[in-house]
């Protein structure tokens, strides 16, 4: 078990930064993922923190010690590969054995020939032949000792792998995208394993993705990288709800989050043509504000579960253009109605009445209701804005 | 990223290793390379100077003008160069003509007997000259052939390896380029001809290498066909040196380098080319 | 065009695609290989019409035959110095090589050199460098206190010599395998092996390098092996299998006996027994190539 601290720090391959300043604390047992589209640095991050890569400024401490300069053997730290890098030549309980090997036997011990008559080798054997079978029963693998990787599933394999990283009991362990080469069914199974196992154990956990899903189901808490920068660090839930830029509120979220151009004037908030009778922040600029698919509802259409609209919504009217099938709900393309168009996607659940009629006959025109609690505004910059408390008082058309 | 770049500060003492090894390998390099500079240096040399006890690069005495010249025109070694020559370009076209269609057709095309024709490659793999030769040049003894460019030749028309390197090639084309060519029209010649052919090019640069090389370098089958002087390739010619040389020494590695420097000289032009022809027998199947 | 007219004329093609081959086939191995059976049961000699039929007397006369064992005995002499010697220089020659990418274009051109170029004038080369008067590399010894060595005059030398010269010309080629080999191993294994603690350069080596090249390394051994029984360009210029027969390997006394004896039954036998020492080689290959570590 281990605290986690990176200070400042900083990669760069040649001329290209791939890391810039880069300053993260995790807890002692926490689950945290670095998430982002690939070449954002949150691979070279993970390397960097497992010594496999060192960073070019910056420090790393682990529980208070500064392990910048250490290899990773010194620091021990496990880590799941992408491909699990199981080495083919050796069973899987060979596999497992091997950070037991290297770091409770002497050099001459590991040598080929002597390591099958050294004393130390024959002493440490029991021991370690144990601790691979508990963690092996731990992990449903102890059938599979003797097999090679090349007999196993993909999903046996990422077992195993994670069994050769928890068997040295180690103060940290780190991911890098195991599940990226499962099936899809496989893959949620696995995540819930991983996360039984981060309970189970109380590790630190690392876990580097680029899917937000498996990031946002998973971690105590998420970074979000872009760029070679952390853009922000939190819960998984603060994340979705609170993003502080447009690039997080886009990252997170599936379907995506519809960012609209609007326009701040002296007197109100415009989408378009339309005035959305909000609070402006004073002056004129360009923003653009974010809506959840999920952050609007239509009012009186057959089969759809009708959220109670709340007290303050604006209602403005909407024109389907396509409705995809999700499900257990329904995303619907369209536009408002505003000059110019603006395209938005909104989400709807189904309800029982579903299908039986046809549920937007004749309602080409539609109207949506918008919770402004649920709105989120950034500025011209992509930065979040803070709503202002009275916004949601200052409303137009209002239902009430 | 691809290799492990261990922290380079925690290992600073192995930076020093590695500069001795580097070191090491370069004076190793030079082992290899010495006897390419020894023999150029000694064929711009005087023959006293070639076995003077104080070894210099640079020769004392400039007589490469001589030697060289010597060699090309007085000898006949423009001769055995273009012998040579002709016999390497003759081996590698017909191997070639023979070898391409037949590996298409192992690869793409079914038929009654493929695989006993394939398995009959594969044995022959292992066969080498050198255990064929005698029914061979007893034939050509009897035929009266024995001497000749195509008794040179003839035992390396078919290369059973470029058979079965093309086959291995072709197998990895898409059957379905190929299906769509059909359903185009494309006939099964102008298939292979504007489809497989053009898509096979670096593993037949490759090869050509390899059988170019092979044949140039090789003294086993010359020497046991060609008798007159008129027919000798460059390398058996270095046969006429056995035991004892040239009295004139620096002719004797003016003619050594004239011999050696095509394949060497073509190698430095196409290095990744040579290198993948040559090695291109750890091919597996 | 219905469906089957074009699959018997798809059929007719691939005949006429194979047919050159095939016949080569038949005319430069399968019939010269059953010649070579017939003409080992035989005393056949190029120089008189008249032979007769032998039975396994070649075979027998091998047995008795003082040359016939002299020959096995320095190709295997000279085999056990050339090989390990050529194996293992060339795998540390590629591992260090590989270590070091700015240098590993040069480096590989340099050492693949000699392997392109040809043995026969380089062979003339070493022998003058080789020389047990004037060489160069007596005169080296002599600066360090060793020799005079007589390279190619001396009947214990003149095999390791040949190693000597073979080992020249072949590293390039074994290195360039083996370096195939080390890049084909995923980087990720050897950084698995960091995490577990493997990093000192001796761990990584036995526990990834090493069984991850085993592949590599039979084909490497077979290679070379067959290379080593093959021996002959530097023996045919340099010694003609002097002095006094302390040079002559089994493929050069296969040509003796075919070529300049012209006893072509007794030189039939002995190239069969080449070329079963040969199979044998590549039966290895194969059992062992199976057992491939594969993903």
């Amino acid at each position: 078990m281990a605290r986690l601290t990176l200070k400042n720090i900083g990669k760069s391959f040649g001329k290209t930064e791939v890391l810039k300043n880069i300053s993260l604390d995790v807890e002692d047992g926490e689950f945290l993922s670095l998430v982002g589209q690939s070449g954002c640095g949150k691979s070279t991050l993970l390397r960097i923190i497992s010594g496999l890569e060192a960073p070019s400024r910056g420090e790393i401490l682990i529980d208070g010690q500064v392990v910048t300069e250490q290899s990773p053997k010194q620091r021990n730290i496990a880590m799941v590969f992408q491909d699990y890098a199981l080495y083919p030549h050796m069973s899987v309980a060979e596999n497992m054995a091997m950070p037991l090997i290297m770091s409770q036997l002497p050099l001459h011990a590991r040598l080929p020939l002597v390591r099958h008559v050294a004393p130390s080798a024959r002493r440490a054997k029991p021991s370690m032949a144990t601790q691979v079978e508990t963690v092996a029963k731990q992990l449903r693998i102890d059938h599979l000792l003797t097999r090679k990787p090349a007999q196993l599933s993909g999903g046996q394999r990422q077992r195993v792998a994670l069994g050769r990283a928890l068997v040295r009991n180690p103060g940290i362990f780190l991911m890098d995208e195991p599940l990226s080469n499962l099936d899809a069914k496989l893959r949620v199974e696995v995540r819930r394993e991983i996360s039984e196992l981060h309970h189970s154990s109380g590790l630190t956990f690392v876990y580097v993705t680029h899917d937000q899903t498996e990031a946002m189901t998973m971690s105590d808490r998420v970074a979000l990288m872009q760029g070679g920068e952390v853009l922000q660090v939190a819960a998984p839930n603060t994340l979705y709800t609170n993003p502080v830029s447009v690039d997080v509120a886009r990252f997170i979220g599936s379907p995506q989050i519809n960012i609209l151009p609007v326009q701040s004037r002296l007197d109100g908030l415009f989408l378009g043509d339309i005035n959305l009778h909000l609070e402006t922040i004073g002056k004129v600029s360009d923003l653009q504000l974010g809506l959840r698919p999920e952050a609007l509802s239509f009012r009186g259409v057959a089969g759809l579960q009708l959220q109670p609209i709340k007290p303050g919504s604006i209602l403005l009217p909407f024109q389907k253009r396509m409705v995809e099938d999700l499900g257990p709900e329904i995303l619907i393309h369209g536009c408002f109605e505003a000059d110019p168009e603006i395209e938005i996607r909104v989400r709807a659940q189904k309800n029982t009445d579903y299908g039986k009629t046809d549920q937007f006959a004749g309602t080409h025109k539609l109207q949506v209701a918008i919770d402004p609690t649920q709105l989120l505004l950034f500025n011209a910059h992509g930065l979040r804005i803070q709503p202002t408390p009275h916004m949601a008082q200052s409303l137009g058309e209002v239902v009430t | 990223m691809s290799s492990i770049s261990l922290s380079l500060r925690s290992y600073a003492p192995r930076s020093v290793w590695s500069l001795i090894g580097t070191l090491f390998l370069f004076l190793g390099a030079w082992v290899m390379v010495f006897p390419f500079i020894w023999m150029v240096s000694s064929s711009l040399k005087p023959t006293d100077e070639v076995y003077d006890a104080n070894f210099s690069i640079i020769p004392r005495t400039f007589k490469g003008f001589e030697n060289y010249y010597e060699v090309l025109f007085n000898q006949p070694y423009l001769i055995y160069l273009m012998n040579s020559f002709l016999v390497c370009c003759g081996i590698l076209i017909v191997q070639l003509i023979t070898a391409v269609p037949a590996a298409y057709a192992l690869a793409k095309l079914k038929f009654r007997g493929s695989s006993i024709l394939f398995g009959t490659v594969i044995a022959a793999l292992t066969i080498p000259i050198n255990v064929t030769s005698i029914p061979i040049y007893v034939a050509l003894a009897k035929t009266g052939l024995l001497d000749t460019y195509l008794a040179m030749m003839l035992p390396f028309f078919i290369s059973v390896f470029a058979i079965f390197l093309f086959r291995q090639f072709f197998r990895g084309f898409p059957d379905s380029i190929i299906d769509a060519a059909r359903v185009d029209g494309f006939s099964e010649m102008e298939i292979i001809l504007r489809l497989v052919l053009p898509s096979a090019v670096p593993a037949i640069a490759a090869f050509s290498v390899f059988s170019f090389v092979a044949h140039w370098n090789d003294l086993y089958w010359p020497l046991i066909v060609v008798t007159s002087q008129d027919k000798m390739t460059a390398t058996l010619s270095m046969m006429q040196y056995q035991s004892d040389f040239d009295t004139d020494y620096g002719r004797t590695f003016a003619s050594a380098t004239v011999v050696t420097a095509p394949m060497v000289i073509a190698f430095l032009f196409a290095r990744r080319l040579f290198i993948r022809g040559i090695t291109m027998t750890g091919v597996k199947g | 065009m219905s469906l089957g007219t074009k699959k018997r004329a798809q059929t007719r093609l691939a005949y006429m695609l194979v047919l050159p081959a095939t016949l080569l086939i038949l005319g430069i191995y399968i019939l010269p290989i059953l010649t070579v059976f017939g003409i080992s049961f035989t005393d056949y000699s190029l120089v008189s019409n008249y032979y007769e039929f032998v039975g396994l007397e070649n075979y027998r006369h091998m047995l008795a035959d003082e040359a016939f064992g002299n020959a096995i005995v320095n190709t295997l002499i000279y085999a056990s110095l050339f090989l390990p010697s050529s194996f293992i220089i060339s795998l540390f020659l590629a591992i260090a090589i590989q270590e070091r990418k700015q240098f590993r274009s040069i480096l590989e051109v340099l050492y693949f050199l000699p392997v392109t170029s040809t043995l026969a004038a380089m062979a003339l080369v070493w022998a003058a460098l080789m020389d047990s008067n004037q060489g160069v590399i007596n005169h080296w010894a002599g600066a360090v206190g060793l020799g005079p060595f007589n390279w190619l005059g001396s009947e214990t030398m003149v095999l390791f010599s040949m190693a000597l010269i073979s080992l020249w010309s072949v590293i390039g080629f074994n290195m360039v395998l083996f370096l195939a080999g080390l890049t084909a191993i995923p980087s990720s294994l050897y950084e698995a092996a960091a995490i577990d603690g493997a990093d000192h350069p001796v761990d990584r080596f036995f526990r990834v390098t090493w069984p991850m090249l085993g592949p590599t390394s039979m084909f490497v051994a077979v290679t070379s092996s067959i290379t080593a029984f093959k021996l002959f360009d530097t023996v045919a210029i340099l010694t003609q299998g002097g002095p006094n027969r302390s040079s002559e390997v089994f493929l050069y006394l296969t040509f003796l006996e075919g070529f300049e004896y012209f006893n072509m039954g007794y030189s039939a036998a002995l190239s069969l027994v080449f070329l079963g020492i040969i199979f044998l080689f590549a039966l290895v290959q194969a059992l062992f190539v199976d057992r491939n570590v594969q993903y």
